[in-house]
């Protein structure tokens, strides 16, 4: 039988909009995956250090508040000197596209913008975590 | 409001017509959907008729405009007395891009400020704290000290324009550092107009802008109460706010519940603290949403009048009509805006608008197209700026009063959402009142099942997102979006930097150490906090001392 994917949900920053991280973390769930909701307020330290510790395969990280050009490079670059890079990184919020690919340079899998269905999420992470 | 013999007529009546007219052409062709439901998935009949407000007495239940049970409005005039107050939130970058935005809010026939702060404000951290990394003038304007809140205000005069401050956890802080500004102007207290936030409870179950715990925040809320009946008396000192915990995936009638059940817990807070319902209950108000569903939230709005009426009367013996009025701001439904072919969002937030003035709303936001990308461009807030003038000033609904009264339909919801508001109460009070149900869960979870049920109908296309689920096109639409200068972080880090060169460094620790003694006592905070900000003491440092003596918050994460 496959291992179960684990996924770490994650609000980095101060921003308190989760209704957004709460269907996709159900969605996930529902889809049979392991999903830990760190809650609201966490530091990139704080979200990195989950990581580790809750062994992920992938993380998904919500700002709606327009903080994600200073919280998400950091969080890549703390993965990276974590040596765990291999973790699948994705978003989702109210992200501008000129962002979102300066995003996805840097090692952001993918963002999933308002609207997106959370079966696009979850096939999404199904077919890119590394097994 | 039929007399019986006439009623049974009608019901006569109505049975031959659906045996006959309607049963034909049902017969032949289905009707759309075997169930109509509204986006809060409340049933919808076909048809109503007198027979569904069979029971409704009008005096009692609807009644006359400024006069209880308020279904039809505060006012006995409405909208032909004045329009509502065109209010469009706002606040990005520095104190000085803010002002410039303001000025041409104002420019643009805007008639009152509203004030968004970014979460470093909202959460007590000045610009220079380790979490305040990237939020800076992100989503509102950052505030640190006095100094800045003069930079926001100035050349607008203070006893001209009513100011609503969208502040919760610090919100003592900014009344007080908008006081100092007023004063500065030569404008007393006593002369100031407008509104802070100050809602703590719906912080707890859906926006998230907590600091500390239930009990002292309530402390410090009803510490405002006090202070403000007896020295800033045309301030309303709360907005019970409802937006939020819908933008957070309720229903209509969740929202309204779970508004209502945080308005008693805060009245029944203050008179246990010895404050005369009367004195403080008048300057109590109220924010909701108006979402897509158009009867339904006009229903809301006329349903939330009557049940505040009779709560302030029946529950806590309110004698002064004013306390018994519920007046309320509205916002346009965030959540409608859809990323997905943007210019429709001027439509959706057209027919909230509408919704929220035939529901007879105080005050109302409408939000902009282009706002499910980044904070509104000025050229889209113009155009939501003029839905609103548009409204208020071609399309006559503003001519009479609650147009709508009467109509079975709208009559007939009105009393259903009363009835479910009524029993969420009920279920509230069984789990043991409003905070022990929020340490239970409870609103988390009603509302995170509500929203993942919408979510599950729009991803099964029973629910029609237009733009999204149904018409789409794939196109991208170019807008010209708003960017918050980046430099502002840094811009703000070098002010409170100078500032605290330049202040009287040891009034201010005199001031500081002065409100925890009394954060530590029982004694009002707010004269305590409102010296410390004349002497430039920073939002980040009262907060500071506060977060020591009560504690942070830690939420439950229930999805």
């Amino acid at each position: 039988m496959d291992k179960k994917i684990r996924i770490l949900m994650a609000k980095p920053g101060l921003d308190g909009h989760d209704r957004g991280i709460k269907v996709v973390a159900r969605a996930l769930r529902d889809a049979g995956m392991e999903v830990v909701y760190t809650g609201l307020h966490q530091t990139p330290e704080q979200i990195v250090e989950a990581a580790i510790q809750e062994d992920v395969d992938a993380m998904g990280l919500s700002i709606l508040s327009g903080a994600h050009m200073a919280l998400f490079p950091k969080i890549i670059d703390l993965l990276k000197n974590n040596n765990a890079e291999d973790i699948l990184v994705t978003g989702g919020g109210i992200i501008p596209k000129e962002d979102i690919e300066e995003l996805k340079k840097i090692g952001v899998s993918a963002i999933f913008g308002p609207g997106t269905p959370t079966t696009e999420i979850i096939k999404y992470i199904e077919e890119n975590v590394k097994n | 409001m039929f007399e019986k013999d006439k009623l049974e007529e009608l019901k006569k009546e109505k049975k031959e017509w659906e045996e006959g007219s309607l049963k034909k052409v049902l017969d032949k062709f289905a009707e759309r959907k075997d169930e109509f439901m509204s986006i809060s998935d409340a049933p919808i009949e076909r048809l109503y008729t007198p027979e569904e407000v069979e029971g409704l007495d009008y005096s009692e239940k609807i009644g006359y405009p400024g006069q209880f049970p308020f279904t039809r409005g505060v006012q006995p005039t409405m909208y032909r007395g004045r329009l509502w107050t065109m209010r469009q939130y706002a606040g990005f970058g520095s104190a000085e891009d803010t002002n410039k935005r303001y000025k041409y809010l104002l420019d643009q026939g805007q008639t009152g400020l509203s004030v968004a702060f970014d979460l470093p404000t909202q959460m007590g951290y000045d610009s220079d704290h380790q979490m305040a990394l990237g939020e800076v003038g992100k989503c509102g304007v950052s505030i640190s000290s006095l100094k800045d809140m003069e930079t926001l205000f100035d050349g607008i005069p203070l006893d001209k324009v009513s100011t609503s401050m969208t502040i919760n956890s610090t919100a003592a802080i900014l009344l007080a550092m908008y006081i100092a500004v007023a004063e500065k102007q030569g404008v007393t207290p006593d002369k100031i107009t407008g509104t802070i936030q100050n809602d703590l409870l719906k912080e707890y179950i859906a926006r998230g802008t907590y600091i500390f715990p239930p009990a002292p925040s309530m402390r410090i809320v009803t510490d405002i109460f006090d202070y403000c009946s007896k020295n800033v008396p045309r301030w309303n000192t709360i907005s019970i706010s409802g937006y939020h915990i819908r933008e957070a995936g309720s229903t209509a009638a969740q929202e309204l519940a779970f508004t209502l059940a945080n308005g008693m817990t805060y009245v029944d807070s203050a008179i246990k603290k010895g404050l005369d319902v009367d004195k403080f209950a008048p300057r109590l108000s109220f924010f909701f949403n108006s979402h897509n569903d158009f009867f339904e939230e006009i229903a809301k709005f006329r349903a939330a009048r009557r049940i505040w009426a009779k709560i302030m009367t029946e529950k806590f013996g309110a004698k002064n009509p004013k306390s018994m009025m519920l007046r309320f701001h509205t916002q346009t439904a965030g959540c409608s805006l859809t990323a997905q072919q943007p210019y429709n969002n001027i439509i959706r937030t057209t027919l909230e608008a509408l919704s929220a003035v035939l529901g007879g709303t105080q005050s109302l936001h409408t939000n902009s197209m282009d706002e499910a990308f980044a904070l509104p461009s000025e050229e889209s807030v113009k155009v939501a700026l003029r839905t609103q003038q548009v409204i208020g000033f071609e399309s006559g609904v503003a001519n009479t009063i609650d147009p709508l009264a009467g109509s079975y339909f709208i009559e007939a919801m009105t009393d259903k959402i009363e009835k479910e508001v009524l029993e969420y109460f009920d279920k509230i009070e069984a789990l043991g009142g409003v905070l022990t149900a929020l340490e239970r869960g409870f609103f988390h979870k009603e509302i995170a099942d509500a929203s993942y049920r919408y979510q599950k109908e729009v991803e099964a296309a029973e629910k029609i997102v237009v733009g999204v689920n149904k018409f789409t096109t794939g196109e991208e639409t170019q807008m010209n979006l708003l960017k918050v200068d980046p430099g502002v972080q840094k811009k703000q880090e070098d002010q409170i930097k100078a500032l605290k060169d330049e202040r009287d460094n040891k009034k201010v620790e005199e001031l500081l150490e002065g409100i925890e003694q009394a954060a530590k006592g029982d004694e009002n905070l707010i004269p305590y906090i409102t010296e410390a900000v004349k002497e430039y003491a920073t939002l980040g440092e009262i907060c500071d001392i506060l977060r020591d003596v009560f504690g942070e918050y830690k939420e439950q994460t229930v999805f």
